[in-house]
């Protein structure tokens, strides 16, 4: 469970470029949540998922994961427990290293002795990372010793995805994961990421610029603009919901048009 | 080739080689691999040789090798707590620790700017009166170098590849993605550089006991030749494996001391050396880029060659 407590974040302050980037945010996501973002652009969205991964630490409010405070716990430690998707798929695997030894860093989450340090990755764990990049249908099973920077940018954002889940994460935080990515390739990158999520039961958060995704996916639907949450739907209110009315809700609860030069009308 | 090298000069190129290609190491794990240029490697390479020869001068030739590995790693550890927790850049870090080991050096050495261990045992005396009754016996300072290179060699490439040597290799490739992993890049960016700054001061105190002296200005310059037979060493080898990449290093060390050798033999003044080894630095970094421009030059000519035999418009005009 996800707990963000009224948490706020000033960028330069007492500059010109001063900004209210979150304002008084409060979430609540239950186990096994899986809720949408749509927002116009410096809504917010990618703040309030940096809040989370502890990029900054925020200047107000608390955030609370599975019960425990993380409020000013570091980035490299909340990692162990939230799962982080970047849009750009170059950000999320080391180029140089190869898909064996991507998968072998992801899988450091799940160590807790020290001395582990000094292991090399086993036969044992090569048989498994082999199973799971099976999954992927991609034939990356077979590449294994090939350097990640080979890939192509849905590749490698499907491996991104398989490590970020390699242990199960509390959360996992998708920022517009497919968005740079060719729209077949986006599809089955998509496709994989649903399947993922419903069968661990992965709590999730997506920021999508695709209203039909922000409709569809998930359980829930929530709308930032000017660093707040501004309209939140879920269940029965949710399912009745068309594209038009979720753009009408915008308008009316942000006194503007929705305008994000990414927005994606597609059925 | 034999009217220009007697087989001593290769000898001894060999030798020194093998001796800086640890140094090389040390910069193939600080800048190859983290991505950052550790200027602090001449002050390192100069306490490694004045903490051995201190040590050696005691009696303790052994132990000396240790205890400049040691002092490395305490240098390479202050060097990356100023740039990880102090927020100094780390250029200019390097450079801070590099100035402050002068000082440091000077001290070591009883506040003299040179030390020489003439009487007393080294490594190498050692292994002298061991190995002296067999074909090897002219070799005996190849053997112990080549031992000792081969052996830093393998342990860094096993290194390398254990989660510790991945999660190193992951900060200086995509910082991003190490801190989404769970790992802390401050914690790996310390560990690589003591690793590296030992290596550095290994060398040194090797250095130190093969040439049988230490001078304040013994690692003057070092960055440069260090990364000198580093980038020779990668255009030798390209793309691989850990292993064959650091074999690469070692070749390219070797490779080094040899054009240094020639450039003795032509007579260039012991003095101008510095110079020499800056024009086969640049010469070493540009190459690759030359090639790749010297060929599009070729293709242009080439093509309007082309044009022209075909009688359509000079478009050089």
């Amino acid at each position: 469970m996800l707990v963000i407590d009224s948490v706020s974040k000033t960028f330069n302050p007492g500059t010109v470029n001063e900004k209210k980037a979150l304002d008084k945010v409060s979430l609540t996501l239950e186990d096994g949540d899986f809720a949408t973002i749509v927002g116009s652009n410096g809504a917010g969205k990618s703040t309030l998922f940096n809040a989370i991964t502890g990029s900054f630490y925020v200047d107000e409010g608390r955030i609370i994961l599975g019960g425990e405070d993380i409020t000013y716990c570091k980035e490299h430690v909340r990692s162990k427990v939230v799962g982080h998707l970047f849009q750009d798929p170059l950000k999320g695997t080391a180029p140089h290293m190869t898909i064996e030894e991507n998968m072998a860093l992801a899988y450091l989450r799940a160590a807790t002795k020290r001395h582990a340090y000094f292991s090399r990755i086993s036969t044992k764990e090569k048989a498994r990372f082999r199973e799971q990049l099976a999954l992927l249908d991609m034939g990356l099973e077979d590449r294994m010793k090939q350097p990640v920077g080979l890939l192509s940018g849905g590749q490698r954002q499907a491996l991104t995805l398989l490590m970020a889940t390699m242990v199960t994460p509390r959360i996992l935080l998708l920022d517009e994961h497919t968005a740079a990515l060719d729209p077949a390739t986006a599809d089955k990158v998509l496709a994989l990421t649903e399947k993922i999520i419903a069968k661990r039961r992965i709590t999730c958060l997506m920021v999508t610029h695709n209203m039909h995704q922000a409709l569809s996916l998930g359980n829930r639907t929530l709308m930032m603009d000017g660093g707040r949450i501004v309209f939140h739907v879920s269940g029965k209110e949710r399912e009745n919901l068309t594209i038009d009315d979720l753009l009408e809700q915008f308008k009316a609860r942000a006194g503007k048009r929705l305008d994000n030069d990414r927005i994606l009308l597609s059925t | 080739m034999s009217t220009i090298f007697s087989l001593s000069i290769l000898q001894s190129a060999l030798e020194l080689g093998c001796i800086y290609a640890l140094v090389a190491l040390a910069l193939f794990l600080s800048f190859s691999i983290l991505n950052i240029a550790d200027l602090s490697t001449d002050g390192c390479f100069t306490l490694g040789c004045a903490v051995g020869a201190m040590v050696t001068l005691s009696g303790h030739p052994y132990l000396a090798l240790f205890a400049a590995t040691g002092a490395g790693v305490c240098s390479g550890f202050v060097t990356a707590f100023l740039q990880t927790r102090m927020g100094v850049p780390s250029i200019l870090a390097g450079i801070i620790v590099n100035t402050g080991l002068y000082t440091v050096n000077i001290a070591v050495m009883g506040f003299s700017s040179n030390v020489n261990l003439f009487a007393c045992d080294t490594v190498f005396s050692l292994a002298k009166e061991k190995l002296s009754y067999g074909w090897y016996e002219n070799w005996y300072k190849l053997l112990i170098t080549l031992v000792i290179v081969l052996a830093v060699g393998v342990l860094l490439s096993l290194f390398l590849n254990t989660r510790l040597g991945l999660s190193i290799r992951a900060t200086g490739d995509n910082e991003h993605m190490v801190r989404a992993s769970s790992i802390n890049p401050l914690f790996m960016i310390t560990v690589g550089l003591c690793v590296a700054n030992a290596l550095t001061a290994f060398s040194g105190a090797i250095l130190g006991q093969y040439q049988k002296s230490c001078d304040i200005n013994l690692g003057t310059g070092m960055v440069t030749i260090a990364l000198a037979s580093l980038i020779i060493g990668e255009t030798l080898v390209g793309k691989g494996s850990m292993f064959k990449k650091i074999a690469g290093v070692i070749l390219g060390s070797c490779l080094y001391r040899f054009i240094v050798a020639l450039a003795l033999r032509l007579n260039v003044p012991a003095e101008a050396l510095k110079l020499v080894s800056a024009v086969i630095v640049a010469a070493a970094i540009s190459l690759p880029y030359l090639k790749e421009k010297s060929a599009f030059y070729r293709l242009r000519t080439s093509n309007q060659n082309g044009y022209r035999k075909e009688g359509s418009a000079d478009v050089s005009h």
